[in-house]
């Protein structure tokens, strides 16, 4: 385990302390069966709360803060959950207002391995919150993501195609995605892709859900972490995000307060209210 | 207020994908792969991601039920196992073991599969087991 000692005992006693006002802390929680989010209450064990393997944690925020429309919880976030964070608050999902931040900073061994570009929780423009640990340097990129614009235009096609064979409709990369919270879902549309039918049609079904992320993305790799085919899914919404950044001068989760340039909303993708 | 995950194993084939269950005041609200489990390593097939779809479905079956007549009523347990009890004993003693055939499930334990074995080739003398897998 790549916990910080330090870290963790500064954050335990401050979760300890802001427990006594708010409603409960989500977080990890190790138990003996295993680790998974949980919410901390009053008087919950304390050394149970753990940092890793990393689940995202926005969504369920999402869900306690609709069941309770008065609490005030906390979380505990690292960067990637603070990013994925602002783009839910900028589409409803979440309230900054009703959400304290435990922010977390992760090691740099952590940022390497998820070729990480910003692995530490940025905090300065939500309201509540207190981070622990000092930033680490960005992880190295993706491997393929050099190697990409060397492959040429007609092989490009091909790669893809190759890669998206390889999938087996389990539908994991959009139900772990914290950005995935349409009320209905184009890759359940008949009209898109005809049930029962494997290997999903190229190369839409892909490209359906990369260009519903464009502007939404905020590389936590959750996607690619569950995908039981192995798909380089974070290459693909990478160079989404690079186009994103370049075109419209947009970075995902970056900044809380940055409206995105697209609309929030597709005619046939409405966000719940 | 309390909102948990509970570790299960997926109930639908033989693999054992290891998942938890998120639970919101009692009531079931999504699924999370586990991540440290040992056979599924946080991925999941679309069944696994589904695993508790029918946990409070209007069409599950609650309660045995018996077909009388061509149509279905409902019985109680002890009612349903006698009656079956009864039926596979006439069938052996009319048309023998090899009459008789069981299947069980991917969605029992080893040790529950064991048993229906057991049943079936200790008691009832027939070696004709198989498995939902087939069905």
């Amino acid at each position: 385990m790549a916990e910080n000692a330090e870290i963790m005992e500064a954050l335990r006693d401050h979760l300890a302390q802001k427990l006594k006002e708010l409603d409960g802390v989500i977080g990890l929680r190790r138990a003996v069966e295993g680790t998974a989010p949980y919410l901390f209450r009053p008087g919950d064990d304390l050394s149970q709360l753990a940092l890793e393997p990393r689940y995202p944690l926005g969504p369920i925020v999402s869900l306690l803060q609709r069941r309770y429309p008065q609490a005030h919880f906390g979380v505990v976030a690292r960067g990637c959950d603070l990013r994925a964070l602002a783009e839910m608050a900028k589409r409803n999902q979440v309230d900054p207002q009703r959400l304290y931040v435990f922010g977390v900073a992760c090691t740099a061994e952590e940022a390497e391995e998820c070729h990480c570009a910003d692995p530490f929780p940025r905090l300065e423009k939500w309201p509540q919150g207190k981070t622990f640990g000092q930033p680490a340097p960005a992880g190295s990129p993706h491997p393929l993501l050099a190697e990409y614009p060397k492959i040429p235009l007609e092989e490009r096609r091909a790669f893809w195609q190759k890669q998206f064979a390889k999938c087996i409709k389990c539908y994991g990369c959009r139900n772990i995605c914290p950005e995935c919270f349409c009320e209905s879902c184009a890759l359940e549309d008949p009209l898109w892709v005809e049930p029962g039918v494997l290997a999903p049609p190229f190369p839409s079904f892909h490209l359906i859900r990369a260009m519903h992320m464009a502007t939404r993305c905020v590389l936590c790799r959750q996607c690619e972490l569950t995908c039981p085919a192995h798909i380089p899914l974070t290459v693909l919404y990478e160079l989404i995000r690079q186009d994103v950044k370049e075109m419209l001068g947009y970075e995902p989760g970056a900044d809380l307060e940055a409206a995105p340039p697209l609309p929030l909303t597709l005619a046939d993708a409405v966000i719940r209210e | 207020m309390e909102y948990k995950n509970v570790l299960t194993v997926c109930p639908y084939c033989g693999a054992g994908c290891g998942l938890y269950i998120q639970v919101l005041d009692g009531e079931i609200v999504g699924v999370l792969p586990a991540k440290e489990h040992p056979v599924s390593r946080g991925k999941l097939c679309i069944k696994g991601w589904n695993a508790t779809a029918f946990v409070n479905h209007p069409d599950r079956l609650k309660k045995p039920l018996i077909r009388e007549g061509g149509s279905f009523r409902e019985a109680s347990w002890d009612e349903a196992l006698s009656l079956i009890a009864e039926k596979l004993l006439q069938i052996r003693d009319t048309y023998g073991p090899q009459a008789i055939g069981f299947f069980s499930s991917a969605k029992c334990t080893n040790e529950e599969n064991y048993l229906l074995q057991k049943l079936a080739r200790s008691f009832f003398k027939t070696n004709n087991v198989d498995h939902c897998a087939r069905l």
